[in-house]
């Protein structure tokens, strides 16, 4: 009952994408045990929740996170650990230069962390070299919008996509990667018949389930498509001629320069891969819709023309005057839950803060007064992918990267492995105690997870919301915030850094957003000032409110830009003269086929949360590769065997998915998979490493592979319920699944695990087991189980081939774990994979020359009135052979002649 | 009309399974006359170890009581005096021990085997007996309630019944055998080793490996001790021989039948001499001897199938399963179990059950399955075995029995595997 009574009910925001769901949390602290659902209040989902966000109450589990600070290998006090972060740093500081030191981010710090992260590298260390994984992330964006707006401003919201008569969706899975927006999308779409959905994706996704019209663009190809939309605007007389000459510039030469990729729609058809027909009838719809949302994310962003892809999109929209205004705008979907925080506090390597900027005259001055510091930083950091080049050049000697796992996701990744390996001195603040990039950190910080962290995030709409802490911290976890500034302190900012609250690093936030915010000194967009000194009551109890949050809008602001005021110099918005071009690296003969990337409906990144959920990891369990039937065909793939992978910058291993969903030439992987998880699933190690030349976003969308069957000499798996010790099988893949993991195996060594091989490496797990097997070595066929008594604690079936053999149902072996112990008709059954329901009670045997049971004995007796052995023996057999059990049949006739007694 | 006479020597259960076949075939066709050396009707003498435990009476072992002799009109002479110690082919007349006899117009011939009696010095001392018959049942039995220790010298099916019985009763068991594994006709290494533990869980001693070289006996002539090459030696009240049978053939012999190792007979079961037949233990088919019941029995059939005129069943010679009568332990064997280089191997082990299975494969036939533990599916594997079938499409499911390659083998066909495009 104490348990009951120590439920509350917690108000905050879902961890995982930038819609940035709020969610209600009931919440008991004493045994962490917390459960979610959608908070109906708030306006980024109403109530509604995703897969992932459903499950937030599985990943709060303590088993995998940091607890306690550590050098090397080596528990210590935080003192220490600080200490030597501080000490590090000040001695490579003081020997090579503010820029020898880096931060690498991420869009899952708090506003408040983040802001901390920027202040002290830019403002105190003096150098710009922080980045974070928003760079692969929204970075084509933020120029996009600086580029066009003047700043970094989304300016629609989500009740847009509802308003919409014409939703497009470019480069965006929506359905899997925004789920709430898409709900909202197909909500909507049922109420107004006359709403249409385009979708602009290289792959049929499930997002094409609502989609009027599915464009499967050539990869990297959007340019050419938006110019042909925009000389279509021009020529079928769309333009907004008013808005147009009132609020924009450069329309001429951006029309001009469109004109000049070829205005034919049968050259915009040949260079995006589509048909004149589909192209004719989404530019019809777009040119004659007034209410038109143009959505994009990844698809648009990770390219080496990303930024010149988000301006021909919002090209169409200033050309139209569709912009800010109810139902109609460019949104760009940002993919992490405070991406839009990072933005605003600076985050990028190649911004300062606060919207203010290092090109700007006089932002630097600005922010160097605002913080009292004279060692604000000259310029623009190195971005991501340079960051980690200067790393492996040894110009950059010491890194701190906070909440991302960049061994995984960043493009060529097994160079940044090997960056940071060689790296002098690697400090990791993660609440994940093992991943690929914790693996080779010196100092290990732990930081609060996402059920502990109190502070504020922005979403995709500019919506702030409070994200609350549900539990005390678990172990020593700190705040990130707390970190950061203890480490600047004891690099001498003891002033600057005395943050004892969160709060205190909001209001200077909010303070720094308002300050010498006017037109006549330095107008910007991000403007919250009216919280810059808001009571801790009030940030404890802030309701979620899009920005800017000023004297002008104290309740925030839905929409910017309908009144065609920019924050351009000239105060208006700006088109861009764009051409387009192909992605940077071609396909050729050695690697035919473009590889795409990105996320699935139920896991999140690199897994370190999701995969703790077992009902997320049942969707798609294995690093796949989506192909379509005829490139499977020329490359002797099967649906469901292996493949090999390979880039000139890497491999990696899948499992083949044969679907018409992708175009051939065309094959996709997901974004998710690292070593903790699979021996060779990590897709960052093919990602080419070329990035936009203005947002310095990789081109993580497109890059020539090859793929070649994985010639697997046997597959097999193992069901266990705690994990195993590391094994030298080339593809192994783990599946954390309820109450159990599942690991499955392929080698190409000819040499197949044998009875004693498998008993070895399970027993290092699995000290104590009584072992069952079955062993068919000529034909490669090996199961074996252990048991404690007779509860099952591991499962292993082995098969030949890569794909030939038949493996037993992984399911029926599954549900077993749920069982506390096994008969022995289960644990007989077991390694057949079969169900033994199936198996009809015949009794105790009777007759073992036959197999006759009781049960069956009587039953021939009594349906058929027999009264002899012998007719017993003629009815089922039984007693004909041997005639042992004579006598029992004797027994069983006489016992039924008997008549019963009452 | 007179009817055929029929003659059946031996009332055991070779013979008598060959009459009970040929009534049911052609009941009126013969008078039917038999001479048993035992003293009672015909019971099953497998079952003979059960008895020995006390898990049965003689009374439920037996198959037919004299009643039943009666009740179909057959002469039963039987007893010891009944042994029949003569067969004049000439005048188709068999006599007895003490006079009796009867005229034929066919004779069976179903003598059976005696058990086979090492001598060794001492053999003939009181105490060392076989297991055969209901009077070395009740000799051990006897022994058992007086008498500490017991040697059981074989490590075959009989031995370790023998010993089970013994043990049972409450004697000091020791079996003596003169290889490394038990049953080493009948098993391979895995499964005898599983079955010596669980003997010796059961308090019965192994000797293995053990040559015996006498036995010793007291003044009164009753064996007290077994000593063996090694040196050592064995306190033994009750040497009990299980070390195989050998034909009995010397009537059929002495009345100048083709005899070898037993009596030759062709595959209707037919003598040297067209009128006498011969089936069970007795006889030497094909070059082979027999010791278990599942051939006896099918000699049987088709000895009753020519007595009866119909003439049409051949015998062949099929792979014999063998199984232990002992309660608890359920093992079982049949074909070639160890294999040779051409074959395969599949073999399922549970340690904490004490299930072991063993299938030996030749191109996808089996040849040879060891069951122990679990041997349900022992007669599917036997009829696998004899058809030689082509296991290929349910060779996973194979060692986890028939109910299971029939689920997998009806899952197959149910649901194809898909078309890969």
């Amino acid at each position: 009952m104490t348990d009951l009574q120590a439920t509350n009910t917690i108000k905050t925001t879902c961890a995982y994408c930038g819609v940035g769901c709020g969610i209600e949390a009931k919440v008991n602290p004493l045994t962490r045990d917390v459960s979610v659902t959608g908070d109906k209040a708030h306006p980024a989902n109403f109530g509604r929740v995703c897969s992932k966000g459903s499950s937030l109450g599985e990943t709060i589990d303590l088993s995998s996170r940091l607890l306690h600070p550590f050098i090397g290998d080596e528990q210590v006090h935080w003192d220490q650990a600080l200490d030597e972060v501080a000490t590090r740093f000040s001695q490579i500081i003081a020997e090579h230069g503010p820029d020898a030191v880096a931060f690498y981010g991420s869009g899952q710090l708090l506003t408040e962390d983040y802001y901390v992260a920027n202040k002290l590298m830019k403002g105190f260390i003096g150098s710009g070299n922080i980045d974070t994984n928003s760079r692969l992330c929204m970075s084509s964006a933020v120029s996009g919008h600086k580029r066009a707006f003047g700043t970094d401003t989304v300016p629609n919201c989500f009740e847009d996509l509802e308003l919409a008569d014409l939703v497009v969706i470019t480069g965006s899975n929506m359905a899997w990667c925004h789920p709430v927006s898409y709900q909202r999308i197909r909500a909507a779409k049922s109420n107004n018949p006359n709403m249409k959905v385009v979708v602009i994706d290289p792959r049929r996704t499930d997002t094409c389930d609502i989609a009027d019209l599915h464009l499967p663009i050539a990869a990297g190809s959007d340019v050419a498509l938006f110019n042909g939309l925009l000389n279509y605007l021009v020529e079928g007389q769309y333009i907004d001629h008013e808005f147009v000459e009132s609020h924009t510039e450069g329309f001429a030469e951006a029309v001009a320069a469109s004109q000049a990729d070829g205005a034919a729609l049968a050259a915009i058809a040949s260079e995006t891969r589509l048909s004149e027909r589909d192209l004719a009838t989404f530019y019809s719809w777009f040119a004659e819709t007034d209410k038109t949302v143009t959505a994009y994310s990844q698809g648009v962003n990770q390219s080496s023309s990303g930024v010149d892809k988000v301006n021909a999109i919002i090209n169409c929209h200033l050309a139209t005057g569709r912009i800010g205004k109810p139902g109609s705008g460019p949104l760009s979907m940002t993919g992490q839950p405070n991406a839009m925080g990072g933005r605003e506090v600076g985050g990028l390597a190649t911004t300062l803060a606060a919207h203010l900027e290092f090109n700007i005259d006089g932002d630097r001055d600005r922010v160097g007064r605002f913080w009292n510091t004279t060692t604000l930083a000259q310029g623009p950091g190195l971005p991501a992918v340079d960051l980690f080049d200067a790393i492996a050049d040894g110009k950059v000697k010491a890194v701190w990267i906070m909440a991302t796992n960049p061994v995984v996701s960043l493009p060529n990744a097994d160079k940044v492995k090997k960056a940071l390996q060689q790296c002098p001195f690697v400090v990791v603040s993660d609440c994940v105690a093992q991943t690929d990039t914790m693996a080779l950190a010196h100092v290990k910080l732990p930081a609060q997870g996402w059920s502990e962290k109190d502070g504020m995030v922005t979403n995709t709409e500019r919506r702030i919301s409070h994200q609350r802490a549900l539990l005390p911290a678990a172990g020593e976890a700190k705040p990130d915030w707390w970190i950061l500034s203890r480490v600047g302190q004891r690099l001498g900012f003891e002033e600057a850094f005395n943050y004892q609250h969160q709060v205190e690093v909001f209001r200077e936030h909010a303070a720094l957003s308002g300050f010498e915010n006017t037109q006549a000194q330095r107008l910007r967009d991000f403007d919250i000032s009216a919280l810059a000194d808001i009571s801790l009551a009030d940030y404890n109890n802030f309701e979620p409110t899009q920005w800017p949050i000023n004297a002008a809008y104290p309740n925030g602001k839905t929409r910017f830009f309908c009144d065609g005021q920019f924050y351009t110099p000239s105060r208006k918005g700006q088109f861009l003269a764009l051409r387009a071009k192909p992605p940077e690296n071609p396909t050729c003969a050695d690697y035919p086929l473009v590889l795409n990337t990105g996320r699935l409906r139920d896991q999140w990144h690199t897994m370190t949360r999701t995969a703790l959920a077992p009902r997320l990891n049942q969707h798609k369990p294995e690093p796949f590769v989506e192909v379509h039937p005829i490139d499977a065909k020329q490359y002797g793939l099967t649906d469901g065997s292996l493949a090999e992978l390979s880039s000139k910058w890497g491999k990696m291993y899948a499992r083949v998915n044969i679907t018409d969903k992708q175009q051939p030439g065309d094959i996709f992987v997901p974004m998710h998979w690292t070593e903790q998880l699979a021996s060779a699933g990590r897709m960052g190690s093919l990602v080419n490493p070329v990035v936009d030349p203005i947002s310095a976003q990789p081109e993580s969308k497109h890059t020539p592979v090859a793929i070649t069957a994985y010639q697997a000499q046997w597959h097999g798996f193992v069901l266990s319920r705690q994990t195993l010790t590391n094994s030298t099988i080339d593809y192994q893949v783990k599946v954390p699944c309820q109450g159990y993991l599942r690991y499955e195996l392929a080698d190409v060594s000819a040499d197949r695990p044998n009875i004693n091989w498998a008993k070895q490496w399970l027993s290092e797990t699995y000290p104590n087991l009584n072992w069952q097997y079955v062993d068919d070595p000529q034909h490669g066929v090996l199961r074996v189980a252990g048991y404690q008594a007779n509860v099952l604690m591991c499962v292993m079936c082995i098969a030949p081939g890569p794909q030939t053999s038949v493996l037993p149902e992984r399911n029926f072996l599954s549900s077993l774990f749920a069982k506390p112990s096994l008969s022995e008709v289960e644990r007989l059954a077991l390694l057949s994979g079969l169900p033994t329901a199936g198996a009809e009670d015949t009794g105790a045997q009777v007759c073992a020359c036959f197999n006759v049971g009781e049960k069956t004995i009587r039953k021939a007796i009594t349906d058929n009135a027999l009264t002899t052995y012998q007719e017993v023996g003629k009815c089922c057999k039984a007693g004909t052979n041997c005639g042992s059990c004579v006598p029992e049949i004797k027994t069983i006739l006489a016992s039924i002649a008997e008549p019963q007694p009452a | 009309m007179r009817k055929e006479r029929l003659v059946v020597i031996g009332n055991g259960m070779a013979g008598m399974k060959a009459v009970e076949e040929l009534l049911e075939a052609k009941p009126d066709y013969y008078d039917i006359t038999i001479f048993g050396a035992e003293p009672y009707g015909n019971y099953n003498r497998i079952m003979l170890s059960p008895v020995l435990c006390g898990e049965k009476t003689i009374d439920e072992i037996m198959i037919n009581d004299r009643q039943w002799y009666k009740d179909n009109h057959i002469t039963l002479h039987a007893g010891p005096d009944k042994q029949v110690v003569s067969i004049n082919r000439r005048r188709r007349l068999v006599e007895s021990r003490d006079g009796t006899s009867a005229r034929y117009d066919r004779l069976l011939i179903a003598t059976g085997s005696k058990p086979f009696i090492i001598p060794f010095p001492g053999h003939k001392l009181d105490g060392v007996i076989a297991f055969r018959d209901i009077f070395d049942v009740n000799t051990m039995l006897s022994y058992a309630a007086s008498k500490q220790h017991a040697v059981v010298l074989g490590g075959g099916l009989l031995g370790l019944e023998a010993a089970n019985g013994l043990r049972q009763q409450g004697m000091d068991v020791t079996v003596v055998h003169n290889c490394a594994t038990l049953l080493n006709r009948q098993l391979d290494s895995t499964a005898a080793d599983l079955l010596q533990t669980e003997f010796e869980s059961r308090g019965i001693q192994f000797k293995m490996a053990a040559e015996t070289k006498e036995l010793i006996g007291d003044k009164s002539g009753h064996v007290t001790q077994v000593t063996f090459a090694d040196g050592s030696e064995l306190p033994c009240d009750l040497f009990v021989m299980a070390v195989g049978v050998k034909p009995n053939f010397e009537l059929a012999q002495q009345a100048g039948l083709h005899c070898e190792r037993g009596i030759v007979v062709n595959d209707t079961l037919q003598t040297f001499d067209p009128s006498i037949y011969a089936v069970g233990e007795c006889v030497q088919h094909r070059g082979q001897t027999f010791g278990l019941v599942a051939p006896v029995f099918e000699q049987a059939k088709v000895c009753a199938n020519h007595l009866s005129g119909h003439g049409v069943a051949e015998y062949k010679m099929l792979p014999t399963a063998t199984k232990l009568k002992v309660s608890g332990i359920n093992m079982f064997s049949v074909g070639d179990f160890n294999g040779d280089a051409g074959c395969e191997l599949i073999e399922f082990h549970d340690q904490q059950l004490n299930v072991y299975k063993r299938l030996v494969l030749r191109d996808n036939t089996l040849v040879g399955a060891v069951l122990y533990g679990d041997t349900k599916d022992g007669s599917w594997y036997q009829s696998l075995l004899e058809s030689q079938q082509n296991l290929a499409s349910i060779r996973s499911m194979l060692i986890f029995g028939q109910h299971y390659a029939d689920v997998f083998a009806q899952e197959m066909t149910d649901s194809p595997m898909p078309e890969v495009a």
